[in-house]
């Protein structure tokens, strides 16, 4: 409320944000996000067009996040290498040289960076100094300006519970991958392999090229879902593909995953198959949590994964400075879609037990999201509580996924959500016979990997972000006790206090 | 959506945030026929996405608020993962004196608050660190989960038989011979005998065309949330320029901080995003409680909340038409929403509170205010770049 805005003119509210988000630290014209394939010759395009350009990728990632299971599903499947920074670096560089490619191209690459955060100005945010992208490393974050981002974070592994998955063994497709080609890091040998569409067939391969065994594959429909030709290479190589299967469970011991526990679905007996390692490679999720955040418009494309960003023939999105490039702008054509993972999912529901837990951070069961049923730490639910269903609330209104969230807890860990978002809003629709599509996406929200708060925290913030601080709105009225109000006391909690009043 | 709009009702709640829905759910304690009207999601605005605190000693439903609290699950059925007291600690000398201050004045109040010195408020605190100089013990206010808290009202409100209509933004207030008779809806009409709007940063749009001005400015107010950290006995723990609480999860959920000023239309806000401040805040709650400083944030939030010239509600029965009441909490309504529902109860059933007096929250403070106060305050949102637009005033 005091002092005029410089340029402006205009009266300032000391305590609001305008001014205070600093210039960032550093500022490239184009910044990529993520040194897969898409992300690499996206970015040596953009340096020959002359401007400063900036690659990061948040590999390798640190050993605590990968026991995190951040960003991929690594299952606890890791070797003791991932805890070798030094090594790790060079496994990265060496697994992919087109990094070099682009750093000659006259590209800054930093690695082991991640964005955590980015922000344009929209609606409901315009007092920023100019586009922002959040970076951290293992030890500090910082913010970095830019005029044009493009996003090419790739895809996540989709995550499926069934009984035993979340003991160590249990893995994700895209999680193998990084931890076989990129880091030569990945500690089981012999490998189930869950699903049979071309991702589940290639995983096969790559196992088998790198020396694993795979003990099987195994698929819920009758037949391969995949290419034909790509299921008679897998075959040719010794791997049965058994169809018509459910999964019983995977049992295991201190190690984590030692067999699992088969049935057909037509009946019959239980069979066996030794593993330690189960991967689930059923289907994969563009990554659009940094595109959420920013505001880009997202649209639901079951055949391309699920929520993938609206995006114009170049591949800018709805932001006009952001692009997307690759798996993470959405899955190509002959993935498998949200339709095959519905399968599964049915597949898994079908015989699954109540109390199965979906969601492993905050141990909630399918049962819970059933009943909304409130968390352990609340003791016995009141009986209106227990009473209360996921059909109560779909009865107000259509079904929304943090709602349900936010009651029951699901989804609400340090995960993420990474393990349980899809399957979360599967059940859901199974549930309450409602499209896919239709339930609304969880929002995503910064930091959209979980970094420690002396990591995140900003310790050479803008003076006039330290000089403005209040707890609330600054405005020193509001907290005038009432009988105090037009008395003379006023005025001396004003200038005692300020607005600096706690509640 | 096709749901059957139904019929009205005595009395129709505009705004299902916890002030609509806390009223809704006393008048339906008193055998009134209440129906509430949400543009979306109930609790889905400010009222699901706050601080979680119960502790406002500045207002006349203050003693109500403290007197109720404790009652909550019982009387509503359902949780609200109430917890009481907190705990204010202070890293540095100005705060410690502004604490202290804070103290004497809630001890006038008739209320008990400790002043701790630096060993008693880390001995307190666990999570607290070597940098905390003293602090103050309140035994009053608490904390509550506000998503939950949401819910408990609006299912409370169900089992008592009153509706509740999600996606259903009420566009007017028909008014005829000087009374409010029907609440308008896309859908159609809602016949009733009374209507409250409590519709946070609406409740000044629905107001504008009964020839009633209710001075509001929008803003976005940010919060972050670390992983759990074990449980300390008094979660409520505020300081160093933050707010929040430990959730009964363990997770510490702390805001506080620059707002931004904000357009918000008629159908609310388009997006609701946190900002760079997440940094800040993340250092101020590191310093705070140093022992946390490991966890790892997993999430932000933002809120809007609509706040009126002096920061103070406005909460009236209209004289014109008599039968309209309104609230707005400026920004502080989750913790007196079990107070505000019953004072609203009283002045829709009764046309008076009759157990605080709130007179100094009437409108008529703002009849002299100026037409550009939004201006003057530097109020306006920033730039104007908002798809929804601004609106005067």
């Amino acid at each position: 409320m005091d002092g005029e805005g410089r340029s402006t003119g205009r009266p300032r509210d000391a305590a609001s944000i305008a001014g205070k988000v600093k210039t960032p630290e550093q500022h490239f014209d184009v910044v990529v996000i993520g040194a897969g394939p898409a992300g690499v010759e996206a970015a040596i395009r953009a340096a020959g067009d002359g401007g400063s350009v900036l690659l990061i990728d948040e590999n390798p990632v640190g050993a605590g996040l990968i026991g995190l299971d951040v960003p991929l599903f690594y299952g606890q499947r890791a070797t003791a290498a991932v805890q070798n920074p030094g090594r790790m670096l060079e496994q990265v560089f060496a697994a992919n040289p087109r990094i070099e490619a682009a750093f000659e191209a006259g590209v800054e690459v930093a690695l082991g960076t991640c964005a955590w955060g980015a922000y344009v100005e929209g609606p409901g945010l315009n007092a920023l100094p100019g586009p922002i992208l959040g970076l951290a490393d293992e030890d500090k974050s910082w913010l970095c300006g830019f005029r044009t981002l493009i996003v090419a974070a790739g895809a996540r592994d989709l995550s499926l519970a069934f009984k035993g998955w979340d003991q160590p063994g249990v893995m994700g497709a895209n999680a193998l991958h990084a931890l076989l080609a990129r880091y030569d890091a990945f500690a089981g040998r012999r490998l189930t392999v869950l699903g049979s569409g071309p991702l589940a067939l290639s995983t096969a391969l790559l196992a088998l090229d790198r020396g694993l065994e795979i003990a099987a594959v195994i698929e819920v429909e009758d037949r391969p879902h995949g290419p034909a030709a790509l299921a008679a290479e897998v075959e040719a190589r010794g791997v049965r593909i058994l169809c018509s299967r459910r999964i019983v469970e995977a049992r295991g011991g201190a190690d984590g995953v030692e067999r699992l526990v088969l049935a057909h679905r037509a009946g019959g007996s239980t069979e066996e198959i030794a593993c330690d390692t189960i991967v689930q490679a059923i289907g994969l999720v563009p990554a659009v949590e940094l595109l959420d955040v920013l505001g880009a418009r997202l649209t639901f494309d079951g055949a391309r994964g699920g929520h993938v960003p609206v995006l114009a023939d170049d591949g800018r999105t709805s932001l006009d400075a952001v692009f997307a490039v690759g798996d993470g702008a959405g899955l190509p054509a002959g993935a498998e879609g949200t339709d095959y993972a519905l399968t599964w999912m049915r597949a898994l529901t079908e015989t699954a037990e109540p109390d199965l837990i979906v969601c492993q951070c905050e141990a909630v069961s399918r049962a819970a999201l059933l009943e909304v049923r409130q968390p352990a730490y609340l003791g016995p639910p009141s009986e209106g509580m227990a009473r209360r269903r996921l059909s109560d609330l779909a009865a107000d209104g259509p079904v929304n996924q943090d709602q349900i969230k936010r009651l029951t807890r699901a989804c609400m860990g340090p995960c993420q959500a990474r393990r349980c978002r899809e399957q979360v809003a599967m059940a859901l629709s199974l549930a309450t016979d409602t499209p896919l599509a239709d339930i609304p996406l969880a929002g995503y929200r910064a930091p959209v990997r979980p970094l420690p708060l002396k990591v995140l925290a900003d310790v050479e913030e803008a003076a006039e972000m330290s000089a403005g601080w209040d707890v609330w709105f600054g405005i020193p009225a509001q907290w005038i006790p009432y009988q105090d109000i037009g008395s003379d006391r006023e005025a001396r909690h004003i200038e005692v206090l300020g607005g600096d009043m706690h509640l | 959506m096709t749901r059957d709009l139904g019929s009205g009702a005595s009395v129709v709640v505009i705004g299902g945030g916890v002030t609509g829905l806390s009223t809704a759910w006393w008048l339906a304690r008193s055998g009134v026929s209440v129906l509430v009207l949400d543009k979306g999601l109930i609790g889905w605005e400010a009222s699901g996405r706050n601080g979680g605190g119960a502790s406002h000693y500045h207002s006349p439903l203050f003693h109500e608020e403290q007197r109720l609290w404790p009652q909550m699950d019982t009387l509503l059925g359902y949780s609200t993962e109430y917890r009481r007291e907190r705990l204010i600690v202070a890293i540095t000398p100005e705060q410690l004196k502004h604490y202290r201050y804070m103290a004497a004045m809630h001890r006038e109040l008739g209320y008990r608050v400790d002043d701790l010195d630096a060993q008693q408020i880390r001995e307190a605190v666990p999570l607290a660190g070597d940098n905390a100089l003293g602090g103050i013990h309140v035994f009053f206010g608490g904390h509550a989960n506000p998503q939950r808290t949401v819910q408990a009202y609006a299912w409370a409100l169900q089992d008592l038989g009153g509706r509740i209509l999600q996606h259903t933004p009420a566009t007017g207030v028909t008014v005829a011979n000087g009374r409010a008779v029907a609440v308008r809806t896309a859908r159609g009409d809602l016949g009733c005998d009374a209507v409250v709007i409590a519709a946070g940063p609406q409740t000044g749009m629905l107001l504008d065309p009964l020839g009633v001005h209710l001075p509001l400015a929008c803003a976005r107010a940010e919060m972050i949330v670390t992983e759990p950290a074990p449980l300390m006995a008094i979660g409520g723990v505020d300081g160093n320029g933050l707010y929040g609480r430990q959730t009964l999860r363990g997770n510490l959920a702390f805001g506080g901080g620059p707002h931004e000023w904000m357009a918000v239309d008629e159908t609310g806000p388009l997006r609701r995003p946190t900002s760079p401040l997440t940094r800040n805040l993340s250092r101020r709650l590191a310093d705070l409680l140093p022992r946390a400083a490991h966890l790892r944030v997993i999430r932000s939030w933002a809120g809007v909340v609509e706040n009126t010239p002096d920061g103070r509600p406005v909460i009236e029965r209209l004289s014109d038409p008599g039968n309209v009441t309104i609230a707005t909490l400026s920004g502080v309504g989750f913790g007196l929403s079990p107070a505000t529902g019953r004072a609203i109860r009283d002045l829709v059933i009764d046309g008076a509170c009759s157990f605080a007096d709130l007179d100094k929250l009437k409108l008529d403070r703002f009849k002299d205010l100026p037409a550009d106060w939004r201006r003057l305050s530097g109020w306006e949102a920033d730039a104007m770049t908002s798809a929804a637009g601004t609106r005067a005033g």
